[in-house]
């Protein structure tokens, strides 16, 4: 199993998600974040006084999947969120060990 | 003159909403947002105490009778002698009160003592409004800026303007400045409160310079054509003005910064109302829209001063209100007509220096006078109770530590928030 986690641009958190259900994504986890990469910040200037805003709202999204279906998801995700402008995100994977499903105790890959 | 008396009661009950809400909801807007309860509850609570405080004495010092800074205060005591059917100038006056001490909280935000506050602007109103405003509208022959100096002040740009400026400055000069100011982010929090608060003020700002005609008193009739023709002045002065500032804030914003923005526009309206309200009765329209691009441009070069000089002024009480009334006051000695409220032409309309001189004489003693008094005031709560909250209670936040609120709750699990709460709502529940 692994965790793919995603962090892309909050406009195209719908698009994702829709294209994810459509492979048969049925859960995830998801978080608004703040952050910055190559594309840094922003300056905004109120009454002369310039500021460095130098986090940008992101959107966080972690599955866990099997591992036959990462390289898929993985795909959709950097396909989907692509808009080719600097500050498009990061998607990464992780090795998992174990997954326990709370309301009825399956283990594994029966828990995903 | 009953259109008089029922356009007093509407026009007091504007200027009383010029403080609560709007400047609470212009102020809070700018504040950062574990401050804006603070920002809010120092204009709510100096309408509570002024008002009270203006009919015990306010109005007494202020009108009771003669004396250069001041009438005596027990003259019409608690309104001791004075017919209920003069309440509705005593309270247009109170709101006058109320407001001008309010404007300077926003000099002091995010950390002066909530107590100390409380002190303050009693003490404030006390000792440096109500002689101020003995000085300029009781306009006795002995009253030192309307009577000995002759210096016009149609609404207060003198004693409402620059007495709240100067006090702003004295105040943050002794406060210090915030923790991490100028280096950390201290952005407006919400800038729609803001643009509420600034259209409402504008609208409260007629009943302010429109209500303020004083009449001649020589016949009714005369008295009649006076109120026709003067609030019609006075109104076309005080929008014409503010629509000029508004223009010239920006022009100088775009000109310096880049772009023409929201806070600019709000706060360009603010400073042409700040430098048309002396000069409202005085000016024919030509001269209210030089005044207000003026006051505009000046302004939204003046609101940088701070980070030049290194005074922490947080809402640019002194850049806007001290130097808008400054400008207000002084360019009516050049743009005055003899056709306005005061008879006298200015510098350019042939009537030579004389007005111009008086006028500065005005702000200069304003100037002084509040400063002198501000700063005395100030120190002795400083020395006393003390003036800020302590280091820890600031960085967390000044709503928590003096009013245990907090204004926004906008991260509870589950309530969620834009882009995510929208999401979430549309699918009907989680997955």
């Amino acid at each position: 199993m692994k965790l793919v986690t995603a962090v892309i641009k909050p406009h195209k958190w719908e698009d994702v998600r829709e294209a994810l259900e459509t492979f048969g994504v049925t859960g995830m986890t998801v978080s608004e974040v703040s952050g910055y990469g190559r594309q840094k910040g922003h300056t905004e200037v109120y009454r002369g006084a310039e500021y460095d805003i130098a986090l940008v709202p992101k959107i966080r999204i972690e599955i866990v999947v099997d591992d036959n279906d990462c390289d898929d998801i993985v795909g959709i995700i950097v396909k989907t969120a692509q808009t080719g402008r600097i500050g498009d995100g990061k998607v990464w994977v992780s090795g998992i060990e174990t997954v326990i499903r709370v309301r009825t105790g399956d283990k594994d890959e029966a828990a995903l | 003159m009953d259109g008089y008396y029922a356009f007093m009661l509407i026009a007091t009950a504007f200027v009383l909403m010029m403080t609560v809400p709007a400047l609470a909801l212009f102020y809070g807007g700018m504040s950062r947002s574990k401050s804006v309860l603070n920002m809010i509850m120092m204009s709510f609570i100096s309408a509570a105490i002024v008002g009270i405080l203006y009919v015990a004495v306010g109005w007494s010092m202020g009108f009771g009778g003669e004396g250069t800074f001041f009438a005596p205060p027990f003259e019409l005591f608690w309104l001791d002698g004075v017919t209920t059917d003069s309440y509705i100038f005593v309270m247009f006056q109170m709101t006058f009160a109320i407001i001008t001490a309010a404007l300077i909280s926003g000099a002091v935000a995010d950390r002066m003592k909530f107590s100390a506050w409380v002190l303050f602007v009693p003490l404030w109103a006390l000792l440096c409004y109500f002689p101020m405003a003995h000085m300029v509208f009781s306009c006795t022959d002995d009253s030192l800026i309307c009577g000995r100096i002759g210096a016009q002040d149609y609404a207060g740009g003198t004693a409402v303007h620059i007495n709240a400026g100067v006090a702003a400055l004295v105040l943050v000069l002794l406060l210090g400045k915030r923790v991490g100011w100028p280096k950390d982010k201290m952005r407006p929090h919400n800038l729609t409160l803001t643009m509420l608060g600034a259209g409402m003020l504008w609208l409260g700002w007629y009943g302010f310079n429109v209500g303020s005609i004083v009449f001649g008193g020589e016949s009714p009739e005369a008295d009649m054509a006076q109120f026709f023709s003067e609030t019609g002045r006075t109104f076309a002065n005080t929008t014409l003005a503010t629509m000029a500032a508004i223009i010239g804030w920006l022009v100088i914003e775009r000109l310096l910064h880049g772009k023409a923005t929201s806070l600019g526009a709000a706060s360009g309206i603010v400073a042409g109302l700040v430098a048309i309200t002396p000069a409202c009765g005085a000016v024919d329209i030509e001269g209210a829209v030089a005044i207000g691009l003026i006051a505009g441009a000046v302004c939204a070069w003046a609101v940088g001063l701070k980070f030049k000089l290194g005074y922490d002024d947080s809402l640019d009480v002194v850049g806007v209100h001290l130097v808008g009334g400054i400008v207000g006051t002084v360019l009516i000695g050049f743009f005055s007509t003899a056709d306005g409220a005061g008879g006298i032409d200015g510098v350019f309309y042939g009537g030579g220096a004389d007005s111009l001189v008086d006028q500065v004489l005005g702000v200069l003693v304003a100037v002084a006078y509040s400063g002198i008094v501000t700063l005395i005031i100030g120190l002795a709560i400083k020395f006393t109770l003390g003036l800020r909250i302590s280091e820890e209670d600031e960085v967390d936040g000044i709503d928590l530590s003096e009013h245990g609120e907090t204004g926004y709750d906008l991260h509870t699990v589950g309530g969620g928030s834009s882009v995510l709460a929208a999401s979430t709502s549309s699918e009907g529940a989680h997955k």
